[in-house]
């Protein structure tokens, strides 16, 4: 009994103390190998008599277990600390920069022109577009403004030379081109959104000679003022996301519309440099409407006995530098990545109407 | 339009203050820019007198003045002012008093160890003017302890209009005055316009001699005595601008500003013969009021005697026979000219006057001979003299119309209901003339509103008086319950590739359509027909052939501000000549720099590869699935010529990439690398695509297998050869090829390349046995041999 013991407690103390896994496999193979100690006990119990093999049977099975699995539970342990020593090694400074990946931007006339087509698109307006160089026809006669039109003069147009076949054609200076290109091709009714770049010739602190427009062109037999001012009142809530808006209506004149509107949105500029919409005691200028002209009709092909309908514009840049706080227009047109950084939109913004048109 | 409260007052009977007065011009369509108000805003300033002015005892240039305000014991002041002596009335502002310049209050300061209790201003602390070079001394008859404003003269507010083009008739004191009496705010005077009888016959005698000038009418007034017209008259005058010259003059100016009617004025003793309304004969010449000499051309309309143009009609009056104070015989002239020949006299010449600005908007065809009249009684009031008959060349051109106007049309356009009633009540305010015939109305337009010819004009009018505000707002109809979409299928191509874009991490920005021509030529532009004439500065003077260089520019912008490692976009039109419609909307990005530093990445120049990945990434969003037509070497001129590439479908060109020509990068002054790519957007093919169900999903239950192979080929075979042809080996096992080495130098012969090929083989029957793929893999080395000479490397 007391060599079994001796046994039992050298081998488990020599398994405690074995310094790593080619030790152990020594420690195996002198106590469980086919000629190990504990092998060579359990030989003898083939030569015992029944009654000593019941004793020692258990005695000598029960020896082997214990040291198989104290064998194995070292193993384990001489495992994890050589796991901790690797992992200790491979320890690094997670304060170290992550590696650098550039972050892009929408410029924010983009993100508004979005916010504005999801905005129009619930209304049914599809969205026209046209080409930056116009016909005179196109951005001026057709418009119910003839040559030498005093209204000219409220356009200054940029001049393109005359071209190989002798005809000679303009940038733009508004978008409404684009409404009589959409007039001569499409038959009422019309809901159009027509965004798009206009120039003129204009260069000082609060204007460039590039500009965005966007204006909204509907024609049918029945829409009036009355749904222009809806829509206007409409469209402001949702792009400034606000609960109430407050318009103000002035008569005006624009040779293609009559009767023609300038609307107003009440705001409130207390706070020098800041503007909140929808409160106050200010008046911001949104842009200029109307009736479209019945000229304009009659010009562009539509029975204007029979059809009648609304336009209004503003201007885009201007949406975007209320909106977002953008206290200068011409910094939309420079590329200075930092300017681009700092007011420009995260790819996946995209403006919906159930997820709310900005974050 | 500018003019004053008390100027309005005249023909308007109204107690109506200027706030009010200002609310409802706006709210009428006269819209009301400003109100410059310096009564109301000086309230607080007092007039006061200097009684004694001391050195002040601590400082040489500062002196201790005692001032009187006129309100018991005097105000001890200290003042810098090299002015401030003792008797000189002065505007003075007590401690509380808001100092216009500052916008803070003044408080009773010690300066120099004395208290001072008070201000005496400059004329640039008021925002009077720039004068700041001593304190205002006030007339000496100034009251003191009166209100500032009154001893400056500045009670009057001067009101100024914006007035759109279609209002001719407001150019006219009167005809605000008119409208603002029809929307309800004070009643019209209309003014004494009686004629004058004349005492003789003019010895002058008009003449019209061009369908330009359809009326021309003038009487002599002889015994005049020219002086300075009356004070009330030259305020006015001075508030709205405009500088007195004499009371000959005056009276013009006067009536060109309160009725929209230009006069003229003429020495008569400087006319020989008579004057007549003609065309300019080609090179005639004029020296104009404004001392310059114009050039004419038969298109414009001149005033003329025997000696020559004495005018340009309807423009400016000519020097040689002006008015002076030595005037004894004035020839008061007044006429009509056509709108479209004026607006283009004008421009032609660029001569802006308040005559042209009246002419060209259309003055009223009635009140030529009024005006002569009133013009008359002003002048033998202020200069006295013996008025002649009027004598009149031409008529006014016919100008009466009616418009048959259904009531209804109201409602139908203006979106609100005005009662017939309240609606030929308002006509007839605004002059009009209304016959009530039953169903519609009849209704004819005054002669001063030459802009009202159709009913949706009698709408407007109608509904501006009556309140546009009043309009109620009425929902639009909704085409669907549900909206549909409405963006066409390249406005969400273009949105994908945008979005795409800033997702890998580009900038987008927007550049002017116009750039340098020298920079325009360098991109296949720069020609005449892409010219704009009339740029806004000699840089901007070309239409862009192409967006690299916008973005360029951009670039190098930024680089002198540090900024090197960039990826700028934009989405915008490329143009081909000057035609509407000649351009493109192209999707253009660079990238600039060698990479951000990184401890733990390596960097590495923007090269072609990085652009070639973000134009197939732009390209996969655009088109919904990824490109398969391969590109080919080779792109237009600005890009370097080895290292640059096209992707075309047929003979459409999608799409072109590649790093810079140095000597375009030069050009720019940039020092980096910079690749580029440039995407025609317009010329990218919609989607075939049927239906929005996917092909069904059927993923093969069998092991695919990898198996490289290293083919050595001459240096001038390409990627895509030995792709082509190793997937060619048979399309049907061989799911994917790529190279995934390259490899020059040491083992491979001079002139040669390896290349380094991964081929996935995807079975879909059953499981290849090893001589299966070996046999596969002989085919593809066969293929690839055949095709591009290669040899397997050893």
């Amino acid at each position: 009994m007391s060599d079994i013991a001796t046994l039992e407690r050298d081998i488990l103390g020599a398994v405690a103390s074995a310094s790593d896994e080619a030790a152990l496999e020594a420690l195996r193979v002198a106590a469980l190998g086919k000629k190990g100690s504990i092998s060579e006990l359990l030989k003898t119990l083939g030569a015992m008599s029944a009654e000593e093999r019941k004793v020692n049977g258990p005695l000598f099975n029960g020896l082997r277990d214990k040291v198989t699995n104290a064998i194995a539970a070292r193993k384990a342990e001489l495992g994890d600390v050589a796991l901790n020593a690797r992992l200790a090694s491979e320890t690094v400074d997670v304060t170290l920069p992550a590696r650098p990946e550039a972050t892009g931007t929408i410029h924010p006339v983009s993100q508004v022109l979005d916010e504005i087509a999801a905005i129009f698109a619930d209304l049914g307006f599809a969205i026209a577009e046209g080409p930056d160089v116009e016909y005179d026809d196109y951005n001026f006669t057709k418009l119910n403004i003839p040559p030498d039109h005093p209204a000219r003069e409220m356009h200054d147009t940029f001049y393109i030379a005359r071209q190989e076949d002798g005809s000679r054609h303009i940038l733009r200076t508004h978008t409404s081109p684009v409404q009589v290109r959409t007039m001569l091709k499409q038959k009422p009714p019309i809901r159009v959104i027509v965004p798009g770049r206009t120039y003129r010739v204009d260069n000082d602190a609060t204007h460039t000679p590039m500009f965005h427009q966007l204006e909204a062109l509907v024609i049918d037999e029945k829409t009036h003022l009355g749904n222009l001012k809806w829509v206007v009142e409409e469209f402001c809530k949702a792009f400034f996301e606000i609960e109430n808006v407050t318009l103000r209506a002035r008569p005006s004149f624009f040779p293609f519309t009559e009767p023609s509107v300038e609307w107003d949105m009440r705001c409130d500029r207390s706070v020098p440099g800041k503007i909140a919409f929808g409160t106050g005691n200010d008046w911001l200028e949104l842009g200029g409407s109307g009736m479209v002209h019945p000229n304009v009709l009659d010009m562009c092909g539509i029975d204007s006995t029979k059809y009648q309908g609304f336009a209004f514009g503003f201007g885009l840049d201007r949406m975007a530098m209320l909106k977002y706080g953008a206290p200068d227009l011409r910094p939309f047109f420079e590329s200075d990545v930092r300017w681009l950084r700092h007011y420009g939109f995260a790819s996946l913004d995209l403006p919906t109407l159930d997820g709310g048109l900005s974050r | 339009m500018k003019f004053t409260l008390s100027w309005l007052k005249a023909p308007l009977d109204t107690d109506a203050a200027v706030d009010a007065i200002a609310e409802r011009l706006t709210s009428i369509g006269l819209e009301v820019e400003s109100v410059e108000d310096a009564g109301a805003r000086l309230k607080d300033f007092a007039v006061a007198q200097v009684i004694s002015a001391e050195k002040h005892p601590n400082a040489d240039k500062l002196r201790l003045c005692m001032v009187d305000a006129g309100d018991g014991a005097p105000l001890q002041i200290v003042c810098g002012a090299p002015n401030a002596r003792a008797g000189i009335k002065v505007v003075l502002a007590r401690p509380g008093t808001v100092i216009p310049v500052t916008g803070e209050a003044l408080k009773i300061g010690t300066i120099r160890g004395v208290e001072s209790r008070g201000m005496m201003c400059s004329a640039r602390e008021l925002l009077l003017g720039e004068d700041h070079d001593g304190i205002i001394e006030l007339p000496t008859d100034a009251k003191i302890g009166d209100k500032a404003a009154i001893a400056l003269g500045l009670t009057d507010p001067v009101i100024d209009v914006s007035l759109t083009p279609n209002r001719g008739d407001c150019t006219a004191v009167y005809g605000i005055a008119r409208d603002l009496a029809a929307s309800g705010l004070g009643r019209l005077r209309e003014g004494d316009l009686s004629p004058v009888p004349g005492k003789f016959p003019s010895p002058i005698k008009p003449a019209v001699e061009t369908e330009a000038a359809p009326m021309f009418a003038g009487r002599l007034i002889r015994g005049v005595k020219n002086g300075p017209s009356p004070k009330w008259l030259q305020d006015w005058l001075k508030a709205v601008g405009l500088r007195p010259i004499s009371a000959l003059v005056d009276v013009t100016n006067f009536l060109s500003l309160d009725r929209g009617r230009p006069l003229h004025v003429y020495d008569a003793a400087k006319v020989k013969g008579d004057l007549r309304a003609r065309l300019a004969k080609d090179g005639e010449t004029v020296l104009a009021l404004d001392g310059k000499t114009y050039t004419l051309d038969p298109t414009m309309v001149v005033i003329a005697d025997d000696n020559g143009p004495q005018g340009i009609g309807g423009v400016m009056g000519g020097e040689d026979s002006s008015c002076t104070d030595a005037t004894t015989d004035v020839f008061v002239e007044a006429a009509l000219f056509d709108p479209i020949s004026i607006a283009r006299t004008g421009r032609k010449l660029g001569i802006i006057s308040d005559a042209r600005y009246r002419f060209e908007r259309g003055v009223d065809p009635e009140f030529v001979l009024p005006g002569i009249e009133l013009a008359t009684k002003m002048i033998l009031e202020f200069c006295g003299g013996e008025p002649s008959e009027l004598v009149v060349a031409g008529a006014p051109p016919a100008w009466k119309r009616s418009i048959d106007f259904d009531p209804g049309h109201v409602s139908r356009l203006g979106g609100i209901e005005v009662p017939k009633s309240e609606q030929i009540a308002i006509l007839k305010r605004l002059g009009f003339t209304v016959e009530d015939a039953g169903a519609s109305l009849k209704v004819s337009p005054p002669s001063w509103r030459s802009d009202v010819n159709l009913s949706a004009d009698l709408v407007e009018e109608i509904v501006r008086m009556h309140g546009l505000n009043k309009v109620p707002s009425v929902a639009m109809e909704r085409l669907h319950a549900v909206a549909k979409p409405v963006l066409t299928p390249a406005q969400r191509r273009t949105r994908f590739v945008r979005r795409t874009l800033a997702g890998r991490g580009f900038n987008e920005t927007i550049n002017f359509s116009f750039i340098p021509r020298a920079h325009a030529a360098l991109f296949g532009g720069g020609d005449d027909v892409r010219q704009v004439e009339n740029p806004i500065s000699a840089d901007l003077d070309a239409l862009r052939p192409s967006v690299l260089p916008s973005l360029l520019a951009a670039a190098a912008r930024n680089a002198a501000r540090g900024f090197d490692n960039l990826m700028l976009f934009e989405i915008g039109a490329q143009f081909e000549s000057g035609m509407p419609g000649a351009q493109a909307l192209i999707a253009a990005g660079i990238r600039t720099g060698n990479g951000a530093r990184s401890w733990s990445k390596a960097t590495h120049p923007a090269d072609v590869f990085d652009v070639k990945a973000d134009m197939l990434a732009a390209l996969e969003a655009a088109m919904g699935s990824a490109m398969t037509a391969p590109a080919k070497a080779g792109a237009p001129g600005w890009y370097h010529p080895g290292r640059s590439g096209t992707l075309a479908l047929g003979p459409k060109v999608i799409a072109t990439f590649g790093e810079l020509h140095p000597k375009v990068l030069a050009a720019f002054d940039l020092k980096g690398p910079v690749a580029a790519f440039e995407i025609n957007l317009d010329a990218i093919p919609e989607s075939k695509a049927k239906g929005k169900a996917r092909a069904t999903f059927a993923p093969s239950p069998f092991q695919a297998v990898e198996r490289d192979f290293a083919f050595v080929v001459d240096g001038k075979v390409t990627a895509e050869e030995v792709l082509r042809a190793t997937k060619g080996a048979d399309r049907a096992l061989i799911e994917a090829a790529t190279v995934f080495d390259v490899y020059e130098g040491k083992g491979v012969p001079e002139g040669k390349k390896s290349l380094a090929v991964s081929v996935r083989i995807q079975p879909r029957d059953k499981t290849l046995t090893e001589p299966e793929i070996e046999a596969l893999a002989q085919k593809i080395v066969a293929a690839v041999t055949k095709t591009t000479g290669a040899a397997l490397r050893a």
